[in-house]
């Protein structure tokens, strides 16, 4: 079993994003984290999903995203180097010396203060899922409030596209 | 209101600057693709349509008894000839009825382009009259599915759902439109072709691995064919028959395959799987190579996966990628459409010169195994046998007739002791085992081809799932000869029961049934009924003799007879459960 990322490029069309969704629950594959949007050709949308499969599976998710017809193209990321961002919003209770601690552990996980109460911070951050998840460990978990986390976002390193 | 002005005004100016109706442009569109025969019901939703439909005559339409039964008909209508077939209901409870046809038709790769109606794009979503999500609920089971929200775009939708039904790995596409983009109208312009930037299906195989497929049958000492419904659906039975005569191997078709080799060869060793011949079977599990063509190794041809072609190198062509190392790791893999495949790999042979090889010891081995007689019955002169039922049917239909079964102990005995030697006459639920196909099969055959006899093999289960289509028979008078075999049980379930659940029969017992005979003749129709061996011969001589009348031939078969052999669910193909 391994982590995988894939990159789909799909007609922006109704009813798209359910067939993928769909296929995955039919066939028993396992969705992490999944993030779509359009791509700069407003037609087109870009999907990234976060599976993990045995080598066998994986072929086959592959093979069966690919014959969806409106997938353009598909791409397990994973298999070369890339670069992977998450963004997350979290609001956490600052109050006290709470409020310098706080501010210094953002710092440290260079994320940013976007918003502020006399009782709480709302904390942008972004990074690997991994960084993301160092971050609400590093926390007292009785200070969190809200979390919102993207999913992860891929692309591959290099002048090339997928 | 003001409608009727209103309606005057648009029919006028409609004249000047030649546009047309939803309704019209589907009308049109299914000309312009030459749809000769619609399967359908009607409905509020499409109202506007039938009313186009009714005002012509290239295309017929063939009203149905349940929505069901129009896709069942559409979809042998479409086994039976290759083409596309077509079906249209209304919306709601239409569509719904409909699903169960459109995932047979799925199962099966079938190209169907199904039309249902929907509620106006106002109302949609809005929990409106005979409103349902029909995209969202037959997305899992159509190939691809559209809902028309403008009438600007019918047209091209219309002909991108006939590509995508035929090419590639075929099978049902529907087409959803709303009732007022069905009055709506634009300019209608048909469009000669279709470019889809992320659809575009492998037809040629790859020609390097098609030699090394071929350097690998010619060097296997123990080379075994095995090939399913994409030899009927591709039409390449010509092809194969060339390809494995030339390699003198023997050759096992799928449940789905039968008729892609003639029965009545040599080289033929029936129907492999679960209820596969014992020769069939002993192949696969001793075969050196397996040349897998248009099959999917599917749960019921394969049996414990892991015990599956233990020595074989496996060879498998298919035009859908996703079905290769799907179940079975393959040594060659091959994406391509088959008959572009095997003419190539016909001209490859002969230009590598592979052929007339020596398996003589492959072939005594096989002889051995053919010795074991394993769809061996005795016919006594006290209780009809259901296989001498099917013996007897083939023997004066001289294998000539197109042949559609229900699901169950009949449909094993229809593909074990019919011999089809060509393809298309050989129709039935392969994948979904959809019960209730039958008869609405043998419609969509029938009409496909007045001239051929049309044989309904069914159970007294499964012709009870669509009976209502008796009356739709009545109506076409459709001469279809229905060959109930009627053991009084849901045989399949009771053999199951029998095996594996110690003889506790649960629900599988029928009581109550109907008198068939005076149910067919209820329904306008001629009914049979053979009560001992004697009779079997006379009624389905007599059947056939009333060319042009539709005949139920009941049968008493014996009530507990099985069906031999059987690989029990989960066992290796070897592990055969004999006579």
């Amino acid at each position: 079993m391994h982590r995988h990322i894939i990159s789909v490029l799909l007609e922006n069309e109704a009813g798209a994003l359910s067939r993928v969704a769909g296929l995955f629950s039919a066939r028993g594959y396992n969705i992490e984290a999944m993030t779509v949007a359009p791509t700069h050709e407003a037609s087109v949308s870009r999907m990234t999903i976060l599976t993990q499969g045995s080598e066998e599976i994986m072929e086959q998710v592959l093979k069966q995203l690919n014959k969806l017809v409106e997938v353009i193209r598909v791409n397990d990321l994973s298999e070369g180097p890339h670069i992977e961002r998450e963004l997350m919003l979290i609001k956490v209770h600052a109050v006290g010396s709470d409020r310098e601690e706080v501010k210094r552990l953002a710092d440290i996980f260079r994320g940013r203060i976007i918003d502020v109460t006399d009782r709480s911070y709302t904390i942008e951050l972004t990074g690997t899922g991994e960084k993301l998840d160092a971050f609400l460990h590093a926390l007292d978990p009785g200070m969190v409030i809200e979390v919102v986390r993207s999913g992860a976002s891929a692309i591959s390193r290099g002048a090339k596209s997928i | 209101m003001s409608a009727p002005n209103q309606t005057r005004e648009r029919t006028r100016s409609s004249t000047e600057t030649e546009e047309l109706t939803g309704a019209e442009i589907v009308v049109r569109a299914l000309r312009d693709e030459g749809v000769e025969t619609v399967f359908g019901y009607p409905g509020g939703a499409v109202l506007y349509i039938y009313d186009e439909l009714d005002k012509q005559d290239a295309i017929q339409h063939v009203l149905v008894r349940h929505e069901q039964a129009a896709v069942h008909a559409a979809d042998a209508y479409s086994r039976s000839t290759g083409k596309i077939g077509v079906a249209l209901v209304t919306s709601g409870p239409g569509a719904t009825n409909a699903v169960t046809g459109i995932a047979t038709a799925y199962m099966d790769s079938i190209p169907l382009v199904v039309i249902t109606g929907q509620v106006p794009v106002a109302l949609i979503g809005n929990d409106a009259f005979q409103e349902v999500d029909t995209v969202g609920i037959t997305r899992p089971c159509t190939k691809h599915n559209f809902l028309v929200r403008d009438v600007n775009e019918l047209a091209q939708t219309i002909k991108t759902a006939f590509y995508l039904a035929a090419s590639g790995r075929p099978g049902p596409v529907l087409i959803d439109i709303p009732k007022d983009v069905t009055a709506k109208r634009c300019r209608y312009e048909y469009p000669e072709k279709v470019q889809l930037r992320s659809y575009k299906p492998t037809v040629k195989g790859h020609s390097g691995q098609l030699r090394k497929a071929l350097q690998l049958i010619a060097a296997a000492e123990r080379p075994l064919f095995y090939t399913g419904g994409g030899v009927i659906l591709s039409d390449s039975a010509d092809e194969l028959t060339q390809l494995v005569r030339r390699c003198d191997a023997p050759i096992t078709n799928t449940l789905m395959g039968l008729g892609g080799y003639p029965a009545s060869d040599r080289q033929f060793l029936g129907m492999l799987g679960m209820h596969g011949t014992y020769e069939a079977n002993m192949a696969v599990q001793h075969c050196d190579v397996l040349v897998a063509l248009g099959a999917r190794f599917d749960d019921r041809v394969t049996g414990n996966l892991s015990h599956f072609a233990p020595h074989a190198k496996i060879i498998h062509v298919d035009v859908d990628p996703a079905s290769i190392s799907k179940n079975v790791k393959v040594d060659v893999p091959v994406v391509g459409d088959l008959r572009s495949v095997l003419r190539e790999m016909n001209e490859l042979a002969e230009e590598m010169g592979i052929g007339g090889g020596s398996l003589e010891r492959w072939w005594a081995q096989i002889e051995e195994w053919r010795q074991r007689d394993c769809l061996h019955y005795t016919q006594t002169d006290t209780i009809i046998k259901p296989q001498y039922v099917v013996q007897k049917l083939f023997e004066l239909t001289v294998g000539n007739a197109i042949v559609t079964s229900d699901v169950g102990q009949h449909q094993m005995w229809a593909a074990q002791f019919y011999g089809f030697d060509r393809p298309r006459r050989w129709i039935n639920s392969g994948g979904l085992g959809t019960m209730g196909f039958g008869l609405p099969a043998a419609m969509g055959a029938q009409m496909a081809e007045p001239q051929s006899t049309v044989v309904c093999v069914t159970g007294e289960g499964s012709i009870q799932m669509n009976i209502q289509e008796l009356s739709t028979c009545r109506q076409y008078k459709l001469p279809i000869k229905v060959a109930c075999l009627n053991n009084g049980y849901l045989g399949m379930v009771r053999q199951w029961q029998e095996f594996f659940y110690e003889e506790r029969y649960a629900s599988s017992y029928m009581e109550a049934l109907p008198d068939f005979v005076k149910l067919a003749e209820a329904y306008g129709h001629i009914g049979l009924r053979a009560e001992k061996p004697a009779d079997v011969e006379p009624v389905i001589r007599e059947a056939l003799r009333l060319k042009d009348r539709m005949v139920f031939m009941d049968f008493l078969v014996d009530r507990t007879e099985n069906v031999y052999p059987m690989v029990p669910a989960g066992a290796a193909l070897s592990d055969m459960i004999l006579v």
